[in-house]
């Protein structure tokens, strides 16, 4: 499973804080705990309280570069403050630019600017695309399957390493009205996603989407989590600092033969690398 | 059209283990052996994902063997009681890669010698050859528990193989290992999880990952050897998929396994073929067998056997 740490986070208030009083040791402490924790990638969002994004961006890419070699996951719905992350990255371990719909109302081109971003950041850089158009994200399983086509189909046509996708089907908070179809709808796209190309695009998910608003948000969560990795999933944003998710999650990738069972394997799962 | 790029490719590799050491880094040894590196299964990928050459360990027994059959015996008569010469015979003239000093004379079961016997071995075998040694006890957790440290410190800095460790008994033998700077093999009864489990041990016991080679268990042909080798496929499948847990490199015990195969020994059976064929190649094809599964070091005995196995590996590995 690859594991994209999800708190930086300009939403969590000491992120925010930190970032509005140039506060590094917030910042650094959580990208090693989050490291030792197992992540892969260390997701870096910041928020929508910063005054200026970009520059936002490029104090928590720096800041965390300082002390941190983990590879880092630009998370922005705006071009340009990823743009403005990627200048100071180090790409050589590899990165995420986190994300892009298949299209948009007014920017029908918005997932060829982020595979062209990452082609110039380098082929260790990835790419997280939602299963999401102009017409918003899909309530069905059709289209959310029909959109990753597209989008596995142009990766292909533009020479672009489906291996360098990682195909988001977007998860919806299951306490909204009418929203509870969703998560079954999700399992049953994934189970065709994976066809789409061989090897199969990565699929992640933003998990704690899910329990937006929700009571047993730990819960829901984890359960969802090892439901999703019975149907192919091997990436996700989650709380890696959270020990009850990591550990449902491996026993979930033990008992779908990801992981060699031995009876050390929670206890390894988080140095074991991924399946 | 072009043709399509059909060969998988994985994320992991085997890792790399250095067995001996020269002058410049504390030991006496004349060369020393790097195993392991692949990249892919065998036959698999490129050029490049092949990883090091497979070799070859030569048995040496540290007392003169009792239940050798003939044929096995004859090609070392003259120094089955000198473990010393027996070693340089294997290298100097049967291309030994590696010789695996195996430390039988010391089961209570058998010679019962004791500490300053395997001791003196280990030093006459030191001195007799250049190449770097596997260590390897009798199987008895008690004996081997005495004896084992006393070997280890003797081959100080020579940066062995020394083994076995198992989920049962691993504690003495990883903690001198790691204090005498040998590298160590894990042993497992031909079960994948316990494989996993002990070098979670040793590793928890500060015993770094890359100085551990797996040893799974050997089934040779037609007894057990397809568990054997889809063991051996699955660790190399693990290995490649990036679970550091089995990423080691393998050692196997062809030699012993083939020659208790009564296809190997027995005289009296004209149907079978000449007696002096049948041995040999019973443990040259045990060895193809698991090469083609992915093992890295191989413990053999008769020449004939390993001169098939050594041109079969220069062949395949050479060529790719």
């Amino acid at each position: 499973m690859i594991l994209i740490a999800e708190r930086i986070n300009g939403m969590f208030t000491n992120v925010k804080e930190a970032i509005a009083q140039k506060d590094k040791k917030v910042i650094q402490e959580l990208a090693k705990k989050q490291t030792e924790a197992g992540a892969a990638y260390l997701d870096v969002n910041v928020g929508t309280a910063a005054a200026d994004q970009e520059a936002a961006m490029q104090w928590l890419v720096e800041t965390i570069q300082e002390t941190c070699s983990t590879p880092l996951s630009l998370d922005s719905q705006k071009p340009n403050v990823i743009a403005a992350g990627l200048k100071v990255i180090n790409a050589e371990n590899g990165l995420i630019l986190n994300s892009a719909p298949l299209n948009r109302k007014n920017d029908e081109e918005i997932l060829d600017k982020y595979m062209e971003m990452a082609n110039q950041a380098g082929p260790k850089a990835n790419i997280i695309t939602l299963t999401m158009d102009k017409n918003g994200v899909p309530q069905d399983i059709d289209t959310r399957v029909a959109i990753a086509a597209e989008i596995v189909q142009k990766a292909m046509e533009k020479g672009f390493d489906t291996q360098r996708l990682f195909i988001d089907p977007i998860v919806l908070p299951v306490k909204v009205p009418n929203a509870q179809v969703q998560p079954s709808s999700m399992l049953a796209a994934m189970d065709q996603i994976r066809y789409l190309a061989d090897p199969p695009p990565h699929m992640t998910i933003g998990l704690s989407n899910l329990s937006q608003g929700a009571t047993e948000r730990c819960l829901i969560n984890r359960v969802f989590l090892a439901m999703a990795v019975s149907h192919g999933l091997d990436s996700a944003i989650v709380d890696v600092l959270e020990e009850k998710l990591i550990n449902a999650l491996a026993t979930a990738e033990m008992l779908m033969n990801k992981q060699i069972y031995s009876d050390s394997f929670l206890k390894v799962y988080k140095t074991a690398g991924k399946a | 059209m072009s043709v399509p790029e059909v060969a998988e490719s994985f994320t992991g590799e085997v890792s790399r283990v250095t067995l001996g050491a020269t002058k410049d880094s504390g030991g006496t040894r004349t060369s020393t052996v790097t195993v392991g590196g692949a990249r892919n299964m065998v036959y698999g990928g490129s050029r490049q994902d092949t990883g090091e050459k497979p070799v070859i360990a030569m048995d040496v027994l540290d007392s003169e063997p009792q239940d050798w059959p003939q044929v096995l015996a004859e090609p070392y008569k003259d120094v089955l009681d000198k473990p010393g010469e027996w070693a340089k015979k294997c290298v100097d003239e049967l291309g030994a890669d590696l010789i695996c000093l195996k430390f039988e004379g010391i089961h209570p079961d058998k010679a019962n010698k004791d500490a300053s016997h395997a001791v003196k071995v280990t030093e006459e075998v030191l001195k007799a050859v250049g190449v770097p040694l596997v260590l390897w006890g009798c199987g008895n957790d008690e004996k081997d528990n005495q004896v084992m440290p006393k070997v280890s410190e003797a081959a100080k800095g020579e940066n062995c193989l020394i083994g076995t460790v198992t989920e049962d008994n691993y504690k003495a033998l990883t903690a001198i290992a790691l204090a005498d700077g040998h590298n160590l093999i894990t042993e497992a009864p031909l079960d994948i999880n316990i494989a996993k489990q002990v070098n979670i041990l040793a590793s928890d016991m500060g015993f770094p990952l890359k100085r551990i080679v797996t040893f799974q268990a050997t089934g040779a042909l037609g007894y057990g050897i397809e568990y054997a080798y889809s063991i051996q496929e699955r660790q190399r499948l693990a290995a490649l998929g990036g679970d550091k847990m089995m990423t080691m490199p393998v050692i196997c015990d062809v030699g012993y396994e083939s020659w208790r195969a009564k296809e190997a020994q027995l005289a009296d059976a004209p149907g079978w073929g000449a007696v002096q064929d049948r041995g040999p190649m019973w443990e040259a094809a045990t060895a193809i067998c698991l090469l083609q599964a992915g093992v890295d070091i191989i413990r053999m005995r008769h020449p004939r056997a390993v001169a098939t196995v050594k041109n079969f590996i220069n062949q395949i590995w050479s060529s790719q």
